[in-house]
């Protein structure tokens, strides 16, 4: 029986040299990503140990219906991720098609989502430095609050933006019938940094939006 | 690779634990109980995508040593500024327990 | 008729430097050795325009009045000089010149894992270039390289947030560099090329590149911030709105003090080559000097907290990072006592290439001894930016890091032009360098010490003959440096033919042509030997 030839670049001796090191490629890129929203969190931490009232406060200006739904409309599209290297794995190419739009499809729900809510926190006039006017007991603190949520929900958004741009890309290459149980590697390590977005997303999510419901 | 039903019950867990968590941020659990359970059940679900979704239960151990760097090195950041910061008060607590 | 067996090619080969002709050749390569040539002119570059604002500031302190520009003209020449020197020079130098173009060769690699991530490392350092030195032009920043806040987001008002996003894409570039070092040395290792076969200079980047992933992306989100709370006037950083300068600090020296190991280790590395190729000895126990990289570049992370001794940090983390600081010495003087060890009873022959090695082992020591001095609260107190800082980090910077790249430079020219330099215009170089890089900064040491502050264009009478002297230094350090860029370019048009191995090292890099073919080894070599192997190499005559 013929081998199928896999697609290897030249200076790698064979696919297995190749897969591993875009593996762990896109893991080392995704360990900057690690300490780059990083950086943030520390940030947020640092504040939300000065400033517990106002932050706890701040919080709970959030919507918490919106968030939740979003949450879930991220964590089901790390399903159709999965589902999409499944499918590219066992050569299916239309369910592969199908999960990579879905992808998509909830991506831009959660971006629509998204940006509601910012339409929403303008209206309110809770966007620091813009039109900032806040009737709680300590609007500075709170304002530290508000700009870490834009800041870094603004930072995940973009990455969902570029995440979104990406799996188009995929789209098309798999639409052309590129990928195959013996190539889809793109596919996979695209998965990797959806994933990685969505694991931020789901530690931002308490703590910019459940902060101070119990109070 | 993980089977179909496998990922449904992964993606179960993580929508049951979203509902949980903001379910539970309505009780209080005095203190700082609402931010450990928080915290808790976020890093469940992170380790939840992490092992099964990137398939890092199943990649090489060199893929998990470098998972592992990262949340590592992320601690160091913020353990030893922390200490910084929570240990600003000790000068003053010390200078009026002396005087 | 007996052929006698020349050892410099008779005639045209086909190698990187003329498989293709052409701007677009060169601008679309994926050929990690000639994006290191992209890179060395690169930074060459920016080394002058740097150089040429220390030329300025040097000018100005050879009187106490200031008299040659106005105060806030001198800030944006220090600023300027730290930007450029830092980020588009120091960090890249050695991994994006010498790194790309032997990292694949050391290990039996065609080239390294991500060649298109490779090119766009370095147009990411071009365009960066092109805003930082934009923003200079426009009139630069007066922040010092530090961006200390609130002055740097709300008070300046000079070109911040140019100059930031111009760092932002040098810094990019450098973790992009350091992912295709470790993804490389990880997987595309020769049959036979086990761990404790590799070349130091390897080990070395592979420890520059574990900090390149680790630290860069913090301080970029951390110049993020500030460029946040600059446009949008938050309150991160800010006081005034409750924000926290010192939080700043923090996350500033997080990847700044790694980064100066960034810029040490990779020179830390060519010593390693140097030492053994010129003294035809092994390395003086290999695993340890193979191990203090990594301790070196792991310890580097816990004792940024040195630099913010007088910042408000409370005195119990200020004794933690100053304990951990002690400590971060030690690896690095493993190194020193190793690279001695190995020269002692071997065979020396003082090459340009070992001179500068020796240059840095000497001028290293001391930086890195007045370092420990620093790291000690009490006197940190006293000496805390004074000219006492200036004089540690420049004799680690320059008489240590720039030395080391040098010296690579001038080791691996014939490898990577396939001509040789002129030996004697070289070792004079590096004796103008040596003279006047310590006429430049010891005296700095002792007006440190003395009192004189940094970032003053202005000083008290008393501190002018050592400031004079410093400036004296300057330029003969200047000159210094010019010298081997006339003589390298000369020599690739009209220096010696090189072999494959005119220096008779051991490396696998010096086992092919010079230059090397496009695809670097016409087979895949299977490593066999240990690593400076000089004893059997002799005995083989």
């Amino acid at each position: 029986m013929a081998e199928v030839p896999r697609a290897v670049a030249h200076h790698f001796d064979d696919f297995a040299q190749q897969h591993e090191a875009s593996t762990l490629g896109m893991w080392a890129f995704l360990v900057t990503e690690i300490m780059f929203f990083g950086g943030m969190f520390l940030g947020y931490l640092i504040y939300r140990g000065s400033y517990p009232g106002a932050f706890a406060e701040a919080s709970n200006h959030m919507d918490i219906i919106l968030g939740t739904i979003n949450t879930a409309v991220l964590i089901a599209s790390s399903l159709t991720v999965v589902l999409s290297v499944h499918a590219a794995h066992e050569d299916k190419q239309k369910a592969l098609l199908i999960f990579l739009a879905l992808t998509v499809f909830l991506g831009l729900v959660f971006l629509g989502i998204k940006f509601t809510e910012y339409a929403h926190k303008f209206d309110e006039q809770l966007f620091p430095g813009m039109n900032f006017r806040y009737d709680g007991e300590n609007p500075r603190h709170a304002a530290i609050f508000f700009s870490f949520y834009f800041a870094m929900t603004g930072l995940h958004a973009l990455h969902m933006v570029i995440g979104i741009g990406i799996f188009l890309v995929l789209m098309v290459s798999a639409w052309r019938g590129r990928y195959s149980k013996h190539y889809f590697t793109p596919v996979e390590m695209s998965g990797l940094y959806w994933h990685f977005v969505d694991v931020v997303w789901i530690f931002l999510f308490p703590l910019f939006y459940l902060l101070g419901r119990h109070s | 690779m993980i089977s179909i039903k496998g990922y449904l019950a992964v993606f179960v867990a993580l929508l049951a634990l979203t509902a949980l968590t903001t379910g539970v941020a309505f009780i209080d659990l005095g203190g700082i109980g609402n931010v450990a359970v928080a915290l808790t059940i976020a890093v469940i679900k992170a380790v939840l995508v992490t092992l099964y979704f990137m398939h890092l239960r199943y990649s090489s151990r060199l893929t998990m040593v470098f998972a592992a760097a990262g949340i590592f090195w992320l601690g160091i950041m913020i353990a030893l500024t922390l200490s910084d910061y929570l240990s600003r008060d000790w000068v003053s607590r010390v200078e009026a327990v002396v005087n | 008729m007996k052929a006698e067996k020349l050892d410099y090619p008779t005639e045209p080969r086909r190698h990187y430097l003329n498989a293709d002709y052409g701007v677009m050749s060169w601008l679309f390569t994926v050929d990690h050795k000639r994006i290191a040539l992209l890179y060395l002119g690169t930074i060459t570059v920016m080394f002058f325009i740097g150089g040429a604002a220390a030329v300025l500031f040097r000018l100005e302190l050879a009187t106490p009045q200031g008299d040659v520009v106005i105060s806030e003209t001198y800030n944006k020449l220090f600023s300027a000089h730290g930007i450029i020197m830092v980020f588009f020079f120091l960090i890249p130098s050695i991994p994006a010149t010498l790194g790309n173009f032997l990292v694949p060769m050391m290990i039996g690699a065609r080239d390294l894992a991500f060649p298109r991530l490779n090119l766009l490392s370095w147009y990411l350092l071009v365009i960066g270039a092109v805003f930082a030195l934009g923003a200079v032009l426009a009139g630069g920043v007066d922040t010092g390289w530090t961006f200390y806040t609130p002055y740097s987001s709300v008070y300046s008002n000079t070109f911040v947030v140019v100059t930031i996003i111009g760092v932002f894409l040098a810094g990019f570039s450098s973790i992009l560099t350091g992912l295709n070092f470790i993804v490389t040395i990880h997987t595309m290792r020769a049959p036979g090329l086990t761990w404790f076969r590799l070349p130091l200079f390897i080990w070395a980047h592979y420890a520059t590149s574990m900090i390149n992933l680790l630290g860069t992306p913090v301080v970029a989100i951390t110049l993020g911030l500030v460029v946040l709370e600059g446009v949008f006037g938050l309150g991160i950083f800010n006081p005034t709105l409750g924000g926290d300068p010192v939080l700043f600090q923090h996350l500033f020296w997080f990847y700044s003090h790694p980064a100066v190991y960034i810029m040490v280790l990779p020179s830390m590395g060519v010593v390693s080559e140097v030492i053994t190729c010129f003294s035809r000895k092994r390395i003086f126990s290999y695993r340890f000097v193979a191990f203090s990289s990594i301790a070196i570049a792991v310890l580097g992370f816990l004792v940024w907290g040195h630099h913010m001794f007088v910042s408000g940090q409370s005195l119990y983390a200020s004794m933690i990072f100053s304990l951990l600081s002690m400590f971060v010495a030690i690896p690095s003087a493993v190194k020193v006592f190793n690279w001695t060890a190995t020269l002692y009873g071997g065979s020396i022959s003082y090459a340009t290439p070992l001179l500068y090695g020796l240059g840095f082992i000497g001028l290293f020591t001391v930086g890195g001894l007045t370092g420990v001095l620093i790291a000690s609260l009490g006197v940190n107190v006293h000496v805390h930016d004074t000219y006492f800082i200036v004089a540690h980090f420049h004799y680690i910077m320059v008489g240590g890091a720039l030395m080391g790249y040098l010296g690579g430079l001038h080791y691996w020219w014939p490898k990577i032009s396939g001509r040789i330099y002129p030996e004697g215009w070289a070792k004079f170089a590096a004796l103008i360098i040596f003279v006047g890089f310590n006429l430049t900064f010891f005296p700095q040491f002792i007006l440190g010490y003395l009192g004189m502050p940094r970032r003053y264009h202005v000083y008290p009478e008393e501190f002018q003959v050592l400031n004079v002297m410093s400036s004296a230094g300057a330029s003969i350090l200047g000159i210094g440096y010019i010298i081997p860029m006339i003589y390298l370019v000369w020599s690739m048009r009209y220096g010696k033919p090189a072999g494959a191995n005119p220096w008779g090292s051991t490396g696998l890099e010096w086992q092919t042509p010079s230059p090397p073919p496009t695809y670097n080894f016409e087979k895949t070599p299977i490593i066999t030997r240990e690593v400076y192997d000089y004893r059997k190499q002799e005995s083989h005559g």
